[in-house]
């Protein structure tokens, strides 16, 4: 039995230990409450407690609420009960708070990283820092960058987590525009009086069946399109993650890459698994972090993609610097082909802001009567405040 | 009755459950908690809710969620029309308006929903909420205050509570995270695809008329289609179809003719770019394999 971890001749008995393997667990990030601890007493009062394997089914029922718990309990059911293949020592479960100097140090850590998951959602947010990395490749390049670069270095998983949660809700400001006018429906949230009245002639003035009518949605399409040219690789994390994260919300969206071309990445992105995901989208972008032709590629999205996907109900997304190595007159054309389409056009521009920039960016001068918005967005944090202004649309 | 009764009677029942459930399943019932499971689909949650209700001898109830499920669909509604009639026939009696409001408000009137039909039944039912992630995170809120009370409160009538304690079985696919509360409130167990033997065992409990010879080919050949990059990964139902499928065709071997394996395919793959990807080739490599 010297698998078995030896409590010290201290130990209070068996709740205290329950008690004390709680609390071990609260430690490593699950969420238990007293309840929890008295529950998993009657537990295993109703089984052999004495049976480690049975305990451990009938404590893994108990103390788990979702699939990542019930991967990380068998290790921490090991590390506190069956000694956790180290040399025995003896615990004494007297209070809560005892468990933190028997855990496993990595173990730990993978509570802390569980716990820090929501923290990274300002990548580039220093502005300092950006600048002085910007600063080298603010001029747009008309060279292709060969060298492919993975956008998994980039971007991560936890990044995306934060971005769908700006997405949805950037999402769902632009999408949910309910109509004003009300339509018989199955199911509403008013009485449909005119049908009432109309439907109460068949039974003598008695109202009997009760019509409904609600509002129903005017749903809007995103079609957001990233520039990853030099220029903009300081903020690439930022967008991409952000346009991983609008795909993984909204099964309406859809989403585009440019540096010399057009890449449609909707599909790549769609992939369950996050980071297959981007890992498909780093096949597609090769030449990321190349030269900028924005006037060519949204004219090419203009004459492709744009008459299958783009219609009156659409807002398109650029997320691009305006600096452009085509001639303005280019981009010019190219929105106004696009906006003939009856769609509506948002600009966010990460260097919009700065002081020298109004007279270096002549091709965000020509796009700019085509937008319905133009902002300055660089950290998820911007994205996430154009929430109100994107509602106003 | 300890947990490996329980095991044993729903093996009776064609239902093979691992310890896990088992275990997590004994503690429901002993400790009085709601279940909620989760796995992929096609693992045989919600058949756990029915081979319950059959080991126990009682009935299931169940309640699908989707997408706008409200409480009038899943706790009571006022049957409005027979109201009405019965307004009218009081009417012509001259029956005074607070004793008609007395009787339309009544119990007869009432059309009990499956939340309120469970809670009111003589024996303990199995109440299967099914798919609990497609529901809105309100009706969800109303469920916690159900699931911790077992009462139901209806503004003309009062609160009812509950007769007995149903079995609250939960399942849900994932396509939306349910709040730490309902998962706090319930045990939990996560289902997952079966390993070779129990799905063996699961397939000789159902189909006991299949060789042994070819349901470990049928077996091995699941397993193995389930490791390649599918968009629908096939569950134990489409196991079932799949054996039930070559047995119907004739099929001894799986290894024999290419062109039935391939056509027997579409008992396990769900979707076209499946069966785009999974070629006479990529069949032929797995069923070797699994021979």
């Amino acid at each position: 039995m010297s698998r078995v971890t030896r409590f010290s001749a201290r130990d209070p008995g068996p709740a205290a230990r329950i008690s004390g393997f709680l609390a071990h667990l609260r430690e490593n990030g699950l969420r238990l409450g007293v309840a929890e601890t008295d529950l998993a007493l009657s537990a295993l009062c109703q089984i052999k407690a004495t049976r480690p394997e049975q305990s451990r089914l009938a404590l893994r029922a108990i103390c788990t609420g979702c699939k990542e718990d019930v991967d990380r309990f068998d290790a921490l059911f090991d590390s506190f009960w069956l000694n956790g293949g180290r040399v025995k020592r003896k615990i004494a479960p007297t209070s809560g708070i005892s468990a933190k100097n028997h855990v496993h140090s990595s173990r730990s850590a993978q509570g802390e990283a569980r716990s820090g998951g929501g923290e990274a959602t300002s990548p580039d947010a220093g502005s300092g820092r950006s600048e002085a990395g910007g600063q080298g490749k603010l001029i747009a390049t008309e060279v292709t960058n060969l060298m492919k670069k993975d956008l998994r270095d980039l971007v991560q998983p936890a990044d995306i987590k934060a971005a769908e949660q700006v997405a949805r809700r950037l999402g769902a400001a632009l999408r949910d525009r309910r109509s004003r006018r009300r339509r018989a429906a199955r199911k509403g949230d008013r009485l449909h009086f005119r049908k009432v009245i109309r439907q109460s002639l068949a039974s003598g003035g008695e109202p009997f069946q009760l019509p409904l009518k609600h509002r129903p949605d005017r749903s809007r399409k995103i079609a957001a399109i990233c520039d990853v040219s030099g220029s903009m690789s300081v903020y690439a994390q930022v967008f991409l993650a952000f346009l991983a994260g609008l795909m993984r919300a909204d099964p309406t969206a859809d989403a585009y890459l440019f540096h010399t071309r057009l890449v449609r990445i909707t599909d790549a992105l769609r992939d369950k698994d996050a980071l297959r995901a981007l890992a498909r989208m780093s096949l597609m972008a090769d030449g990321f972090a190349g030269g900028s032709k924005i006037g060519g590629s949204l004219g090419q999205f203009a004459d492709s993609y744009a008459k299958r996907f783009v219609d009156g109900r659409t807002v398109v997304l650029i997320l691009s610097d305006g600096y452009d190595t085509d001639a303005p007159e280019v981009l010019s054309a190219a929105l106004a082909r696009l906006k003939k389409r009856g769609c509506k056009v948002i600009w966010l521009n990460p260097l919009k802001g700065w002081q020298e920039y109004e007279a270096t960016a002549r091709g965000m001068a020509a796009a700019l009567p085509h937008l319905d918005l133009f902002k300055a967005a660089n950290t998820l944090d911007d994205l996430a405040a154009l929430e109100p202004e994107l509602v106003r649309i | 009755m300890a947990w490996t009764d329980l095991q044993s009677d729903m093996a009776t029942q064609g239902y093979v459950a691992s310890d896990d459930l088992a275990v997590a399943l004994h503690l429901a019932l002993t400790l009085g908690r709601p279940m909620l499971l989760e796995g992929a689909a096609g693992v045989g949650k919600t058949e756990v809710a029915r081979v319950l209700a059959a080991v126990q001898d009682t009935r299931l109830l169940r309640l699908q969620c989707y997408e706008g499920l409200d409480a009038a669909q899943a706790i009571y509604e006022w049957n409005y029309q027979r109201q009405l009639l019965s307004i009218r026939a009081a009417a012509e009696h001259g029956e005074t308006g607070s004793s008609v409001e007395a009787r339309i408000f009544s119990e007869d009137f009432l059309l009990e929903r499956p939340l309120l039909a469970a809670i009111r039944q003589e024996k303990p039912p199995v109440l299967l909420i099914d798919e609990i992630d497609r529901a809105d995170e309100e009706f969800e809120a109303y469920l916690l205050e159900i699931l911790a009370d077992y009462q139901i409160t209806i503004p003309e009538l009062g609160t009812i509570k509950a007769v007995t304690q149903p079995i609250v079985v939960l399942t849900s696919n994932g396509t939306r995270d349910l709040s730490d509360a309902l998962r706090r409130r319930c045990l939990y167990t996560y289902v997952d695809y079966p390993d070779r033997p129990t799905e063996l065992a699961i397939l000789a409990a159902r189909c006991p008329e299949i060789e042994m010879e070819l349901a470990a080919q049928v077996i091995g050949f699941v397993q193995n289609i389930r490791k390649e990059e599918l968009e629908k990964t096939p569950g134990i139902a489409e196991t079932l179809d799949f054996a039930a499928a070559l047995m119907g065709l004739g099929v001894a071997d799986l290894t024999a003719d290419p062109a039935v394996l391939q056509a027997s395919l579409t008992t396990l793959l769900k979707t076209q770019s499946d069966q785009a990807n999974i070629t006479t080739e990529v069949a032929q490599r797995i069923a070797g394999r699994a021979a």
